[in-house]
Order: structure tokens, then C-alpha cells, then sequence
């Protein structure tokens, strides 16, 4: 703030209003600028994202492959960062847990976003008992902590990977709904909206030509905020040994079984740790850079 | 108090819907506490004969109306693997949850006012953005990654705090929360950012109010406006938040509890999940879904009672 007042008194021309609006502008332009802050992780995801997609052609050893040499050692050749309490490659298990933990980190969120966007829409439009029925629904929800309502799945419908994306998209069927139905309870009565139903057109016309293009932006930056939030959770599931069946590996899998050798070889469970700790929280700034520029685009700064 | 009435009616049918739906799922599960009482090897025929004794033959409305029926009279069933009462199962093992969350929400707040009042005295000052980075890194690390570390560097390295294990109140203050700072440390770590980011933004909005501009006219210590003046009025939402975060805090402990060997709710759920003992997993849900619709009916309370606007409902909106 100093600066701008300070410059707009020495150069003080005869139209000091819209110089000061230019030197804010910049001003705000360059602190949205897309930093270091927003680079560095960006790289780190990229390092994680290729490693794990192409996992089957960096010549790891099998994630399962028990190597009776080397059990519990720590880095050797062969093993860069190591093997973990059966004999299994430590570097190789982390790339390929890291195989589960991005798919579900991005398809999770895709899903629950895209089913709370239904709902929301259907609650914020039609309003009166459909209105009613989702609202309860979604207390009902809330109601149970995140976790249980997995465990539960988990419990019922078993650890395949798909089966995980989609309870875990379930999760963030709530917060969608609610913020699409306060956005399309917005939209819903403005003039265009009106517009068009004189004109004729169908509902899902209007939901799709009129609302869903307003409404998508906060949504897209709902998907940002969950795609860690979904890793995370992940992490936490597998942990408990309740992700994906046993022999795949996950990061929280790894994490839990290195907990139980933590005071012998600390390496096995502290390496998925940071791996995870990073990859969460590159996504995080990473998100948070998008969401800022974001808000400038739709708020028409840019 | 017609609002009231209104909020409780849709309780009444949350919990109806939550019972239910639980019912549903834990009744379809493949493979049902039968083949597990009746063992490795048994015949067909004898896992249907435990089925029918258990009345699990019958159809799922009709048991999901007896459970239900139970419920209100204090009989939650009891469990198909241990026999054990599911309703005194959880009371036992609640109070044990219970101080667990208590002291994490205590943690949390502590470290989340002091943080959030710093941060939000000199919005984008450097006791702000060294705080925001903590907070940002601290939102990165679930609560197992944290209570790993916590481990690795307190029970294993310094070996001051055990890594596992209860004592009960019975053996001395010190003696039962020795065992609890680990555990409570880890949940809170992640809960305080949250809570912090709440109250810092809601304090620089009061701090632009005009009755702080007079009490720095006044020329009162910054201290003193802070503290006393922003913030009652800034920690509305966060109150609010306390609330809703019970939730989080429900899910947290279940995993905390399990890594920590605390005999709490969530030890026994999880157990119940890996045994299927699905009435002791149905009670236990019900038990969360009611702990949670309580604490932010009194969180609500609170509100009223902290903020004479909503008291009154008076003309500030």
C-alpha cells in the first residue's frame, strides 16, 4: 500500500485516478503472478506423476518380488532407497502405491463433485420437496464422520480400486451439493434464466446453456482443494489396511507396515512419508496458485 | 423456539435416515457374521442353523424395526462375536474417546487463537506468512503421518513419551495423560489450521470496526484490544467450527486409537469391521451419528449464549 500511494505523489499527472488504478493493477498482477511457490511443486508433481505413470518401464524390480538377499536393508545396490521387512524393493513399492494414490486422488474428486453437481442442481432448481429430500439427505450424510462411512464400503463392497474411487468420491457428494445449490438458487431466478424459459427452452436446456456454465467455476476449484484431501484420505484407509487388497501396494500401506519396524529401520516408513507429505502438499500450493488466478479471471482482472 | 422445534423434527429424521441406511449396508455385506461364527470348515448347513438362530433369516425391515424398537429402551443388541452388551461396550470405551478428543480440541484451541490473533493483528506481516507456511504444512500431514513422527521423535528418540498404551484415570492424573499427549498432540496438529484460518479472518474483518478505531484512539495497548475487545466478537465461526469439526475429530480418533493401542469407540469399531460384527458396527455408527447431532445442538447453545445478537435477535443481523 505504501508504494502506491507514494508513487501516485511524485508523478501526480492530471489524471492521478487511473494512474493509481494502473500501478494497483500491476501491483496485483505481479503478487497473482504464478511464483516459485507455484513451480517448484508443480515439478515435484510432474517427477511423481510420470515416475508412476510409467512405472512398468524404469526396469524396477516387481513391487512383490521378495528379494531373500536383502530383507530389511537399508539402500544397496540395486535397492536405492532400500527394502522393507519382507524383501521387497522399497523405491519400486512407492512408485507403484504412488499409481494408487494418484488415481484415486484424481478420480474421486471428478466423481463426487460431478454427482454433487447433479443433486445441487436438481435441489437448487426444482426447490420444494426434492429441495427437502436432498437437504436431508446430505445432513444425513454429514452426520457420519468421512472415515466410518468407509470403512463401511470398504467392509461391503470390498477393496477393489474402482470400488475405493468411488466411496471415497461419495465423500465429497455433500459440500458439491450445498455449493451448487446455493449457486443455482442464485442464477436460477436471474434474467436470462427467464429469458430463456419464455423462449421455450426445456429445463435441461436451461441447467445446461444457462446455469452450468456460472455455476462450474467454484466447482473447479472445489476439485483442486480435494484432489489432496482425497490423497489423503487414501493414505488413511490403506493405512488401516482397508484400500485396495493387500499385495498392491499403497502409501498408507507401506507407511503401516514400517510402523512396526519404526525402531529398527526408521527408512521404510519415513520415505513414503515425506514422498506423501510432499506430493500433498505440492498439490495444495499448487491449487491454491490455480485457485487464486482463477478467482482474478472470473472477477475479470486479467 | 418454533425454529427449535423445526431443527429437532429434522434430527429426529437425520438419525432415522443415518440408522437406516447403516442397517441396509452392514445387512448386504458378503459373507455375514454366520460363516464367521460357524468357523473355516463348516458345512452349509450349519452356517444357515446359526443364521436362523440369530434371526438373521428374517427379513431386513423387520429387524432394522426390532433394532430399532430396542434403541429406545437402552438395547442396542449384542454382539454376535463376544456377547458383549453393545450399549455398555461403548459407554465403557466412550469416556476413554471422549478425553482423547477433549484434550486434542484443547491443544488445537491453544495453539489456533494465539496463531490466528498474531496473524491477523498485521494481515501479510511476517508473524502472518511465517504462520500461514505452518499452517499450510501442517494441513499437508494427516494425522498417521503425524503421529509416525511424533513417535519417531518422542517415544523413539528422546524416549520421553511412551509410543503406546492406556492407564486409567485410577492410577493418577500424570500416569493417564502421559500416554495421551502423543495421541492428542497428533490430532490436534491437524485440527488447529482450520480453526486458526477461521478466527483470523473473521478478527481483521472486527478489527476494522469503528469501536476498535476508538479503543486505539483512547490510545488502549494493542494487547488489550486484542485480547479483550476482538476477540469475543471474532469467534463466532470458529465456536461454530467446534462443532462441525466433532465429526473430523470422530473419524480422526478411529485411526489415532488404532495406532496408539487406546481403548477407545473407534478401537471397537474397527474391530467390529475386521470381525463384521455388524450390530456392534451398527451401534457404534449410531453412537458417532448422535455424539456429532448433539455436540453442534449444543454448540448452537453456546452460540446463542455467547452472542447477544442471536440471543435477542436483535436489529444487527
Amino acid at each position: 500500500m505504501a508504494d502506491v500511494t507514494s508513487s501516485t505523489q511524485r508523478d501526480a499527472t492530471q489524471r492521478p485516478e487511473i494512474d493509481r488504478n494502473a500501478i494497483a493493477i500491476a501491483l496485483h498482477r505481479r503478487s497473482r503472478r504464478f511464483g516459485l511457490f507455484f513451480w517448484i511443486p508443480m515439478v515435484w508433481l510432474i517427477v511423481v506423476a510420470v515416475a508412476c505413470i510409467f512405472a512398468p518401464f524404469w526396469g524396477l524390480p516387481p513391487a512383490d518380488e521378495i528379494d531373500w538377499v536383502y530383507i530389511q536393508s537399508p539402500p544397496v545396490e540395486g535397492h536405492p532407497l532400500g527394502t522393507d521387512n519382507l524383501g521387497r524393493d522399497l523405491l519400486s513399492r512407492i512408485v507403484w502405491g504412488g499409481r494408487v494414490s494418484l488415481t484415486v486422488g484424481f478420480a474421486a474428486p471428478f466423481i463426487g463433485v460431478g454427482l454433487g453437481l447433479i443433486l445441487g442442481l436438481i435441489a437448487g432448481y426444482y426447490r420444494g420437496w426434492a429441495d427437502e429430500v436432498i437437504g436431508i439427505l446430505i445432513d444425513a450424510w454429514l452426520a457420519i464422520p468421512g472415515l466410518v462411512i468407509l470403512l463401511l464400503f470398504s467392509v461391503v463392497f470390498g477393496g477393489s480400486l474402482f470400488m475405493v474411487c468411488v466411496s471415497l468420491g461419495l465423500l465429497f457428494i455433500p459440500t458439491a451439493a450445498r455449493i451448487t445449490r446455493a449457486a443455482t438458487l442464485n442464477y436460477a431466478t436471474r434474467e436470462f434464466v427467464l429469458a430463456a424459459k419464455a423462449m421455450g427452452a426445456s429445463d435441461i436446456r436451461i441447467l445446461r446453456k444457462e446455469v452450468f456454465p456460472n455455476i462450474i467455476w467454484p466447482l473447479i476449484a472445489f476439485v483442486l482443494i480435494d484432489i489432496p484431501i482425497a490423497i489423503v484420505v487414501e493414505g488413511s484407509l490403506s493405512f488401516l489396511g482397508l484400500s485396495v487388497k493387500a499385495p498392491t501396494p499403497s502409501w498408507g500401506g507401506i507407511i503401516a507396515e514400517g510402523r512396526e519396524v519404526l525402531s529398527t529401520s526408521p527408512h521404510i516408513a519415513m520415505v513414503p512419508t515425506v514422498v506423501m507429505f510432499l506430493t500433498v502438499l505440492s498439490f495444495n500450493l499448487v491449487g491454491d496458485a490455480i485457485r487464486r488466478r482463477l478467482a482474478d479471471v472470473r472477477e475479470g482482472a486479467i | 423456539m418454533r425454529y427449535l422445534l423445526y431443527r429437532l423434527r429434522r434430527l429426529a429424521i437425520v438419525l432415522g435416515v443415518v440408522t437406516f441406511i447403516t442397517f441396509l449396508l452392514v445387512n448386504v455385506l458378503p459373507g455375514d457374521v454366520a460363516y464367521e461364527m460357524a468357523g473355516m470348515d463348516s458345512s452349509e448347513e450349519e452356517v444357515q442353523a446359526i443364521r436362523e438362530d440369530l434371526g438373521l433369516d428374517r427379513p431386513v425391515l423387520l429387524r432394522y424395526a426390532e433394532w430399532v424398537g430396542g434403541v429406545f429402551v437402552g438395547d442396542w443388541g449384542t454382539s454376535y462375536i463376544n456377547q458383549e452388551n453393545v450399549w455398555e461396550a461403548i459407554t465403557d470405551r466412550f469416556p476413554v474417546s471422549f478425553e482423547l478428543m477433549l484434550l486434542a480440541q484443547i491443544i488445537a484451541l491453544s495453539l489456533a487463537i494465539p496463531a490466528g490473533v498474531a496473524s491477523a493483528f498485521r494481515p501479510n506481516g511476517r508473524a502472518d506468512r511465517i504462520i500461514g507456511s505452518l499452517a499450510f504444512a501442517s494441513v499437508s500431514m494427516p494425522s498417521f503421518m503425524t503421529a509416525i513422527l511424533l513417535i519417531f521423535i518422542f517415544a523413539l528418540g528422546f524416549g520421553w513419551l511412551p509410543a503406546t498404551g492406556y492407564e486409567p484415570i485410577s492410577e493418577g492424573l500424570w500416569a493417564n495423560l502421559r500416554p495421551m499427549i502423543l495421541p492428542a498432540l497428533s490430532l490436534a496438529l491437524v485440527e488447529w489450521t482450520v480453526l486458526m484460518r477461521t478466527l483470523r479472518a473473521e478478527m481483521i474483518a472486527v478489527l476494522q470496526e469503528n469501536y476498535i478505531a476508538l479503543a486505539r484512539a483512547k490510545g488502549m495497548s494493542n494487547m488489550r484490544i486484542l485480547l479483550v475487545h476482538a476477540l469475543r466478537p471474532s469467534s463466532f465461526s470458529m465456536i461454530t467450527l467446534l462443532g462441525l469439526q466433532v465429526a473430523r475429530l470422530l473419524g480422526g480418533t478411529i485411526i489415532i486409537e488404532q495406532i496408539f493401542g487406546i481403548p477407545g469407540v473407534g478401537r471397537l469399531l474397527i474391530h467390529a469391521v475386521y470381525t463384521r460384527d455388524f450390530i456392534v458396527i451398527q451401534g457404534c455408527v449410531t453412537f458417532f451419528a448422535l455424539a456429532f447431532v448433539t455436540a453442534n445442538f449444543l454448540v448452537d447453545i453456546a452460540y446463542a449464549w455467547l452472542d447477544p445478537r442471536v440471543r435477542t435477535g436483535g436489529a444487527h443481523g
